[in-house]
């Protein structure tokens, strides 16, 4: 893994529909917070990485011209990285490697969104090629829903149950954004209201999707030396891993999901984790769709293939389950694409330092963050711990 | 109440003229004929619909050309009710992920051929395991859209 890397801030702006602001004004909303937490100038940043959904969704295709200033990057190495959904646990990667390698010893990670300001769903179909693809895309749900409905039906789980414990994460994350401050959706919501919500790509509903969101997160990395002398208490990373996988959809399994399995996988050896089920504190799952969000408690080794609604209607994942998942309502309340997978890191290392206020799980110790992208494509998980 | 600031709106239209390349073209070409190719790759034996020049898997050169079964298994489904910019199709449309007969992969077409206005309905004629069968359009433009859905079969 290289050398030891702690995280010692993070910042992240108000989630939501955010016309009060520019685009740079936003970015540097979340960098200006999380160079407080870490108690630094952008004089002392090394170097920056930084990334969006593909910059199709900021209509602004330089992003690294827009942010330049927002991002602190003047007069620095700078790095872009993009892989869709995942984009977030791509650029914290990226900025662990930097550190770890023993080139930097500071690097700013800046991911963003503003989804308001252009038609999400119009610009993610134009991440396939527009002639086997495209046509055939409805959105991010069309293909997540078939993934669901094809791990349905290969472990035999009936649709009802399944409905149920949809149902149940749809209302667990709803009832935890209430806890977020950062959060956009706050609604009060019950069962009944998510199993008859408008359907969107049958099964799925209204409520077992996430909205669009603007919002910008910043998470800074040090090397163990800068750590323990600028931080009190770091979040260290204790395990990094990413998956990718072929072009077409429907050449590989994705009911057992062999990027999202491996990356998770890859993330453990390095953490010496063996249950996760049992050693990990909190997870902060990347999960836009209930139904996908089972199928990633089965690839991460959380609970037996096939058996993730069981697990979650035994309320294993809630608040006081015995591994409460998304304390902070995920990204099923909160959806700013770019963002989005490093506000899971940034919401496990607050957990993990005990600064995760009204929605911090006790004596939080080891955390798991993830992101998924493109057309299930990419995976990426991160563990970090309160223990070097 | 926050003042609410200016925004200002622009449309970005930029027109591509993509390349093919010879496997994808000789694809379409089959289409136009009412012919399903697939290409096969000779270290592991897997046929790839669509056709295309090299294997996913092993990275190897695919020349050895193959005219697939027009039937076959649906993986999975979904029915689409929501609408937005760009669709192909007005909603109510229903999308599959279908295993031709022979072949090694799913790819992705639309299911039709029966009502789709009633979900139940809709239910009871789609499901996992169904067996589908290519119908043509009568009009060929070499492209996806010569198949014009995947028909459940009874």
């Amino acid at each position: 893994m290289g050398k030891a890397v702690a995280i010692i801030g993070t910042g992240q702006t108000k989630h939501g529909r955010r016309n009060d602001v520019s685009y740079p004004e936003l970015v540097r909303e979340a960098v200006k917070a999380a160079l407080e937490d870490a108690g630094l100038t952008p004089k002392d940043i090394e170097g920056v990485v930084s990334g969006t959904m593909p910059s199709m969704m900021e209509g602004i295709s330089d992003t690294h011209l827009y942010f330049a200033d927002a991002i602190c990057e003047v007069g620095k190495p700078v790095l872009k990285v993009e892989t869709c959904g995942s984009t977030g646990q791509s650029i914290a990667h990226c900025g662990f490697y930097w550190v770890a390698s023993g080139a930097a010893d500071i690097v700013l990670v800046v991911g963003s969104e503003k989804m308001f300001e252009g038609d999400g769903q119009a610009t993610m179909s134009t991440v396939a090629d527009p002639w086997f693809l495209k046509p055939f895309s409805a959105g991010a749900p069309g293909v997540f829903t078939m993934q669901a409905m094809e791990w349905m039906h290969r472990f035999n789980i009936p649709e009802d149950k399944a409905r149920e414990a949809a149902a149940l994460i749809s209302l667990t994350n709803h009832d935890n954004a209430l806890n977020n401050p950062f959060a956009h959706i706050k609604i009060t919501m019950t069962i009944e209201d998510a199993k008859n919500a408008f359907i969107i790509t049958y099964p799925v509903r209204l409520l077992d999707v996430c909205p669009t969101s603007d919002g910008a997160c910043a998470v800074i990395f040090a090397s163990e030396e800068k750590a323990k002398k600028i931080c009190k208490k770091p979040a260290w990373i204790k395990g990094v891993g990413f998956r990718g996988e072929e072009y077409f959809l429907g050449e590989s399994n994705k009911s057992i999901w062999p990027s999202a399995t491996e990356a998770a996988k890859h993330a453990y050896e390095q953490a010496g984790i063996k249950n996760p089920l049992k050693e990990l504190d909190v997870a902060e799952v990347y999960n836009p769709f209930t139904y996908q969000e089972m199928i990633f408690y089965e690839c991460f080794g959380f609970c037996p293939r096939g058996e993730g609604p069981d697990y979650v209607l035994k309320g294993t994942f809630t608040m006081k389950g015995e591994l409460p998942c998304d304390p902070s309502g995920g990204v099923l309340c909160t959806n700013p694409i770019g963002a989005s997978g490093l506000i899971r890191l940034a919401e496990a290392a607050l957990q993990v330092t005990g600064k995760a206020g009204a929605r911090q799980i006790d004596g939080a110790k080891l955390a798991l963050s993830h992101a998924m992208g493109g057309i299930d494509q990419f995976n990426g998980v991160t563990i970090v711990g309160a223990d070097l | 109440m926050t003042k609410e600031y200016e925004t200002i709106i622009n449309t970005i239209t930029l027109p591509y003229r993509w390349a093919l390349g010879p496997a994808w073209t000789r694809f379409f070409d089959g289409l136009k004929e009412e012919k399903i190719y697939g290409t096969r790759c000779r270290k592991c034996k897997k046929i790839f619909v669509p056709a295309r020049s090299f294997c996913p898997d092993c990275f190897e050169d695919l020349d050895e050309w193959s005219d697939v079964s027009q039937e076959g298994t649906l993986r999975s489904w979904t029915l689409v009710k929501k609408s937005h910019y760009g669709q192909v199709r007005r909603p109510p449309y229903a999308l599959g992920l279908i295993h031709l007969d022979g072949t090694d992969c799913d790819f992705i077409h639309f299911i039709g051929g029966i009502d789709l206005s009633d979900l139940k309905k809709v239910r009871e004629k789609i499901k996992a395991g169904t067996r589908v069968k290519a119908v043509w359009n009568k009009e060929k433009n070499a492209n996806i859209h010569d198949i014009s859905y995947f028909k459940p079969l009874k």
